[in-house]
């Protein structure tokens, strides 16, 4: 099984991702011409001025208003993305394999960031069960996603620390790992590739056929 | 489902409508709508929607039912179109009572919630889908539907025959020209710069509007007319039931009769949904990037005649105001600033609302929401709590709402609530205080 994982495992999940990413895009991008109103009123510029008002924390009105929630969620989403990108496992790894990798951040800042991470996870979590108006839309799916989202850096922290068998929590690291990153074009991890979109359509609609601002 | 309907409201047209329908005829409407007519928009708006609930404060409904999750933009489409989705249209006929009750009378569909949502979601044209599907099933609001057959027999909103719109017209000239026989109201004059359209209800129960209009074209100067014939009424209540073919049908007689009487430009009179009509919609179902002729809002008019001096103040309003935004004029088109240059330059004492311009709430009437009639007036009044407390923290003893539904809206709110308050047009402001000589 760590064979597997170690080996072709990777290939498939990362094919699974780039190509779905692809092969979703590609297929909203063709829907998007049956939906007719949607390039004749697309605008470069208010659709990027979109994009950066609502990825820049505390630009947006609601993200003012709402301090503590801006904080956890953008900060969820940055160690979710930096994390597995600088860990020295991962680039030793690489070194192997490609014969190339990048500098690394210190081993102790990784583990600080992964267990952040996690109380993260666990306060949205804790979030969406405790708030009747996230709890009144919120299906398993919803949880069964984070659980998904969570695994890898759980079972990679596990392993670093050598808890439990140390061979089945790496190999559960990489399956997770390589489950996760093919969750991606199909479930709604999506919204990764999908933010873009919507906020430059929402944009161009807002700012340049109506002239206001939707911030 | 429990505490947020005490009342259970008895709709005819629905009730009706739900005793008509069959599981063939639902889940083939359902899959028209969520299949054909729907492409990108409604995959990618299910799909992206997080669950994160941060549209939950934009909505004045959801703040003012005490928070209740029910009532939250998400919520709305949460049962509705996920419902439909996730049981392939395979419902019951009682499924559409819930729905018809959510996406009529629930929601204006402001847009309030997609400036609060990361992703910019369209949660209104969600709820528009949810119209539009329980329009094809003839699951609509009594009123709401008799406004749109009017606007499918006579292409307006109020039953107005031809002849009576000329009579009020006419009459409403004598009662000018009563004041001051310069006053006149052009009707059909080929070649003018600008036809005045206005919604509805104005010819039925008031006229003076129009009166009050022709005595600020002529003392602007500005070389007007009006159409005798049907295609005067820019208001769209068919666009709000889902009857997106009589929507097509009205836009496009508005802007034919423009275009036969050969005029540059359209002014309407304050409405908000005209607009959107006119300019988003209409032209979009009927296939055009554009209309083909400029529209201006009357705020924008007013603006434009106080800004060059056309029209001059003898002395301002003395009474305190504050002011409504129609979502359709600030979050439609911007023109909160302006607006408020308008009411800076006619009124005295002005104080804002908090929160305003584009993040000002919704009045809980428009969107055919008003129009959905009597049997739904305590919904829309416990429906906008924070309207009322907005308009009472200002201490203002008049409030301008430059839209038809909102006047009506918040003078439903005003008296609901013992507010002490008017509502008054800008053109009504505007009669007071410029000098017409």
């Amino acid at each position: 099984m760590y064979d597997f994982a170690r080996g072709p495992l990777v290939w498939i999940a990362f094919a699974v991702f780039i190509l779905g990413s692809i092969y979703r895009l590609v297929t909203i991008l063709k829907l998007a011409k049956k939906d007719k109103v949607v390039y004749p009123y697309l605008n470069f510029k208010a659709g990027i001025r979109s994009i950066m008002h609502w990825i820049v924390p505390f630009a947006s009105l609601n993200m003012r208003q709402r301090p503590f929630f801006t904080i956890i969620t953008f900060t969820f989403h940055l160690l979710l993305m930096i994390t597995p990108l600088f860990a020295l496992g991962h680039l030793m790894l690489l070194e192997e394999s490609w014969g190339f990798s990048w500098w690394n951040l210190p081993e102790g800042m990784i583990n600080a960031m992964t267990i952040t991470f996690l109380v993260l996870a666990g306060l949205l979590t804790l979030r969406r069960i405790t708030d009747p108006t996230v709890r009144f839309i919120s299906g398993i799916g919803d949880f069964l996603l984070m659980l998904l989202v969570a695994s890898p850096f759980l079972t990679g922290l596990l392993a670093y620390y050598q808890i439990g068998n140390y061979h089945m929590m790496i190999t559960l690291h990489m399956v997770t790992g390589a489950l996760w990153l093919m969750a991606i074009p199909f479930t709604r991890v999506s919204h990764m590739l999908f933010f873009a979109l919507t906020r430059a359509y929402m944009g161009s609609e807002f700012g340049h056929v109506r002239g206001t601002k939707d911030w | 489902m429990s505490k947020k309907h005490q009342e259970q409201v008895l709709d005819q047209g629905i009730e009706n409508g739900i005793k008509r329908l069959t599981p063939e005829k639902i889940k083939r409407v359902v899959d028209r709508v969520l299949k054909q007519e729907a492409a990108a928009r409604l995959q990618v708006y299910l799909e992206s929607c997080m669950r994160c609930g941060l549209c939950a404060e934009a909505c004045h409904t959801y703040l003012s039912r005490d928070k209740d999750p029910a009532f939250s933009p998400v919520a709305k489409v949460s049962q509705t179109i996920w419902e439909l989705k996730k049981r392939d249209g395979k419902v019951k006929p009682e499924f559409f009572r819930d729905m018809a009750r959510i996406v009529y009378t629930e929601c204006g569909t402001c847009r309030r919630c997609s400036m609060y949502c990361p992703f910019g979601i369209d949660i209104a044209y969600l709820i528009m889908l949810g119209r539009r599907i329980c329009h094809l099933l003839q699951v609509v609001p009594q009123y709401l539907q008799d406004t749109t057959n009017s606007h499918s027999a006579t292409l307006n909103q109020m039953w107005v025959n031809q002849d009576d719109w000329i009579d009020t017209l006419m009459w409403q000239e004598e009662e000018l020209q009563m004041e001051n026989p310069n006053y006149s109201i052009p009707l059909e004059k080929e070649g003018s710069d600008v036809m005045y359209s206005v919604i509805g209800p104005e010819p039925k129960i008031m006229a003076h509007l129009i009166a009050g209009m022709g005595k600020v074209f002529h003392q602007a100067g500005i070389d007007w007319t009006m159409p005798a014939t049907d295609g005067w009424d820019n208001s769209n209540m068919a666009m709000f039931s889902g009857d997106m073919e009589v929507m097509g049908r009205v836009e496009r007689l508005h802007w034919e009769t423009a275009e036969r009487l050969k005029v540059k430009k359209i002014v309407m009179g304050e409405c908000g949904h005209a607009y959107r009509g006119a300019v988003y919609d209409g032209p979009r179902w009927l296939g055009w990037s554009y209309p083909p002729i400029p529209m201006v809002h009357a705020i924008e008019f007013y603006y434009d005649l106080l800004k060059t001096g056309r029209l001059k103040i003898k002395k301002k309003f003395q009474k305190r105001v504050t002011v409504q935004d129609p979502c359709n004029t600030v979050r439609g088109l911007a023109l909160g600033e302006k607006l408020r240059y308008v009411i800076n330059a006619t009124c005295e004492d002005f104080v804002d609302v908090t929160p305003n311009k584009e993040h000002n709430y919704c009045c809980a009437a428009g969107g055919g929401v008003i129009n959905c009639g009597p049997p739904w007036k305590k919904s829309r009044m416990l429906s906008n709590r924070v309207k009322a407390d907005q308009l009472r923290a200002t201490g203002a003893e008049v409030v301008i709402t430059p839209c038809h539904n909102c006047h009506a809206g918040i003078e439903d709110i005003v008296e609901y609530y013992d507010l002490k308050m008017h509502t008054h047009f800008v053109l009504d402001i505007l009669m007071e205080v410029v000098d017409f000589s």
